[in-house]
């Protein structure tokens, strides 16, 4: 059941990227709107298909790499939508569908197969730990397309010549303030995150600290955001290059992710 | 009842036509009386604008209204036929409501989507109520095509973008800092150009403006209009980290603003963005300035190419308001059909039951010895009567109700039968049709 809810999922949301983008081409309003109810149809398929796997797997589903980027996505969409309705920032969604979409479709080509954890690992850490983290993870996302779409709008007001996205992206102002905001949360909770994992970890293992590979390219992301922040609120780093450096922040993050998962197989190598 | 349009426009006819046909609002009385008591036509409204001169009358026959709008155009401004005849543009029935809508709408206008027109198109049904010449249709006509202009206003984007030069300014600065609300601009020279657009910078919230003139009294007089401060030109340097909108327009022949001095600002202010509006030729601000990060130079020329390009995407927006309005003339007739159809017939109906019954009480008393079998009958019959009379007048009206002369029909029967129709229902049945 979880499988086919995790087929459909896909399918919508590569419905809603491409509903999503023809919005890009031709500026539409009720092309945007109708993206809007395809992502949360699709949000909707993704939400029943973690469920079903977290009641089957009877722990939180974000184990095994497949798991993750699942869940990666589910939360970020997640995420989208509660921003869709505090700042109303809907283009953010031509972004976030094609992301969503990506994560699934990479996670549809690995093993799904549900992997018992060993039992040292079993813990109310796990839950906690993922999520802070997957949150985290989430706002960085956000941060990293609304850089994007900084880049872009301030391309366009550079250049002078105006068309196109310029008409639908929000003022740069806006961008660059939700930008910072984004990491104003995503760093708090990735730093929580890094520190309920050292718990589950002496929890599990015996050790706050391995310098395993998993903790070691945690904490250089954590030192590039906080590098980040740091530049925002003491050196006045902002706009461009604000926006530039959440985005080399970003693929850092998501690089590790991606080698550890494939390195080390699922929850870190730490079950090895 | 038919519907034409007969009038000019920038398009069809050059401004010596159009000034010639113009009917001024002081003096509108006089020829809407005429248009509609001396050429035959059932009701007539006059739109007259510095763009356009249209006549909207309603008429027995398309054709002959038609003519006679012609020559009442003429006849009343002293204009042969022949040379009138090939500037005015005709459009009739379904195409008459078209036009209609798309004037009121600003899809018509020189400008495409200014709002200027819908003001003046409801002037224009004001003195036709005003002076009794608007009737039935042409008030429900013109209160649909309110309606539609709204619709078109709201649903698409096409009032938004800027089409002048210094409303264009203003959506820049929006597309840099978001909210205008407490920001800083300052004039660095005070001419026409310059003071406007810092006019429509504070209505659109700009904080503080200050001016800085090489003639300080010129400054000092220019910031009671806009109470901002003045400043000496000389010192307008100093300032400029405080300040997130500049605008240059002094008669130097030299680059006023440079690159270096800027980056020392931006240092001072935290890379804080500035905007610069340069409506000065020879240019004040050095276009070296665009490339420090943060900054942004428009010159006049830029400013003129940001007008160019809303103005194409207004042309987007106003496909899409074409179909918006394609939708609207659909639901007018409909509206139409619902708003009188239904309760003209339902009058009919109780009239008519209301006189049976008044009949059929009157004559019982004189009937002795019927049982409740034999008033069943006569109650039976007396209905049948009046169903059968209805039957075909009532099939008619809501056949032909679905065109346009469906009015007609509507309004004789009414008249015939001395029928009130209950306004309450009449108006539920519009809003219905309407959402």
């Amino acid at each position: 059941m979880s499988e086919t809810f995790f087929h459909i999922t896909a399918a919508v949301y590569f419905l809603a990227t491409i509903v999503y983008s023809t919005y890009l081409f031709i500026r539409r309003d009720n092309l945007l709107k109708a993206a809007q109810w395809v992502i949360i149809t699709g949000f909707a398929f993704h939400t029943a298909t973690i469920a079903l796997r977290w009641i089957a797997a009877g722990r939180t589903p974000a184990t095994s790499f497949h798991e993750s980027l699942n869940f990666f996505a589910w939360i970020t969409v997640a995420l989208f939508l509660f921003l869709l309705v505090k700042y109303k920032q809907r283009v953010l969604g031509a972004f976030v569908a094609p992301f969503a979409l990506l994560l699934v479709i990479t996670a549809s080509f690995l093993p799904a197969e549900i992997v018992p954890l060993s039992p040292a690992l079993e813990s109310y850490w796990l839950p906690v730990h993922v999520i802070l983290a997957f949150l985290g993870n989430a706002f960085f996302a956000m941060a990293f397309f609304l850089g994007v779409m900084y880049v872009i709008q301030d391309k366009y007001l550079k250049s002078r010549k105006l068309k196109g996205l310029y008409f639908i992206l929000p003022s740069l102002e806006t961008l660059d303030e939700l930008n910072y905001k984004c990491l104003q949360y995503g760093f708090p909770l990735l730093t929580a995150a890094i520190i309920t994992g050292a718990i589950w970890s002496e929890y599990a293992t015996g050790s706050y600290w391995q310098w395993k590979h998993r903790q070691v390219w945690s904490l250089i992301t954590w030192f590039l955001y906080a590098a980040l922040l740091h530049g925002r609120l003491t050196a006045g780093w902002r706009g461009r290059k604000a926006a530039i450096l959440s985005g080399v922040a970003f693929l850092c993050l998501i690089s590790s992710f991606i080698i550890i998962n494939i390195i080390l197989g699922g929850a870190h190598g730490l079950s090895n | 009842m038919n519907l034409v349009i007969v009038g000019l426009n920038h398009k069809t006819s050059p401004i010596e036509i159009r000034e010639k046909l113009s009917f001024p609002s002081g003096t509108i009385g006089e020829p809407l009386k005429k248009l509609v008591h001396g050429y035959g036509l059932a009701e007539g409204v006059i739109l007259s604008t510095c763009n356009r001169v249209e006549v909207l009358a309603i008429t027995g026959e398309l054709e002959k209204g038609t003519q006679q709008i012609k020559r009442f155009l003429s006849d009343f401004h002293s204009i042969p036929l022949e040379i009138l005849d090939e500037h005015l543009y005709v459009h009739q029935g379904e195409a008459a409501v078209k036009h209609l809508f798309r004037v009121a709408a600003g899809l018509d206008s020189m400008v495409l989507g200014e709002p200027q027109i819908l003001g003046q198109v409801k002037d224009s049904y004001g003195y036709a109520v005003e002076h009794n010449t608007a009737g039935i249709i042409v008030n429900k006509l013109y209160h649909k095509a309110f309606q539609v202009s709204k619709r078109v206003r709201t649903e698409t984007k096409i009032g938004e973008s800027a089409v002048s030069i210094s409303f264009a300014a203003v959506e820049l600065a929006r597309k840099i800092f978001g909210e205008l609300s407490g920001k800083t601009a300052m004039l660095v020279g005070a001419g026409e150009m310059a003071e406007l657009a810092a006019r429509h910078l504070q209505t659109n919230g700009v904080r503080e403006i200050m001016v800085a003139n090489r003639t300080y009294e010129k400054a000092v007089e220019l910031v009671k209009c806009f109470s901002g401060t003045a400043i000496m030109f000389r010192e307008f340097p100093h300032y400029l980290k405080n300040v997130d909108i500049v605008i240059a327009s002094t008669a130097s022949p030299n680059f006023i603003i440079k690159p270096d001095q800027i980056h020392e600002v931006m240092k001072e202010r935290r890379h804080k963005p500035m905007f610069f509006i340069d409506i000065s030729v020879p240019r004040n601000v050095d276009p070296l300035v665009n490339n420090i990060d943060n900054c942004y130079v428009y010159d006049v020329d830029d400013l003129q190419g940001v007008v160019v390009a809303n103005l194409q995407e207004r042309h987007k927006e106003a496909e899409e308001a074409e179909t918006i309005i394609v939708e609207e003339i659909d639901k007018f007739y409909r509206w139409i059909k619902s708003l009188d159809v239904v309760p003209t017939i339902i009058a009919l109906r109780q009239e008519c039951d209301a006189i049976r019954k008044a009949e059929l009480a009157r004559a019982m008393p004189s009937l002795q010895n019927l049982g409740p079998k034999e008033v069943k009958v006569i109650e039976a019959m007396t209905s049948a009567i009046v169903n059968k009379i209805l039957h075909h007048p009532v099939t008619h009206l809501k056949r032909e109700a679905n065109k346009i002369e469906g009015d007609l029909y509507i309004d004789t029967i009414r008249k015939l039968f001395d029928l009130t129709v209950d306004e309450e229902a009449a108006r539920k049945a519009a809003q219905s049709s309407d959402d």
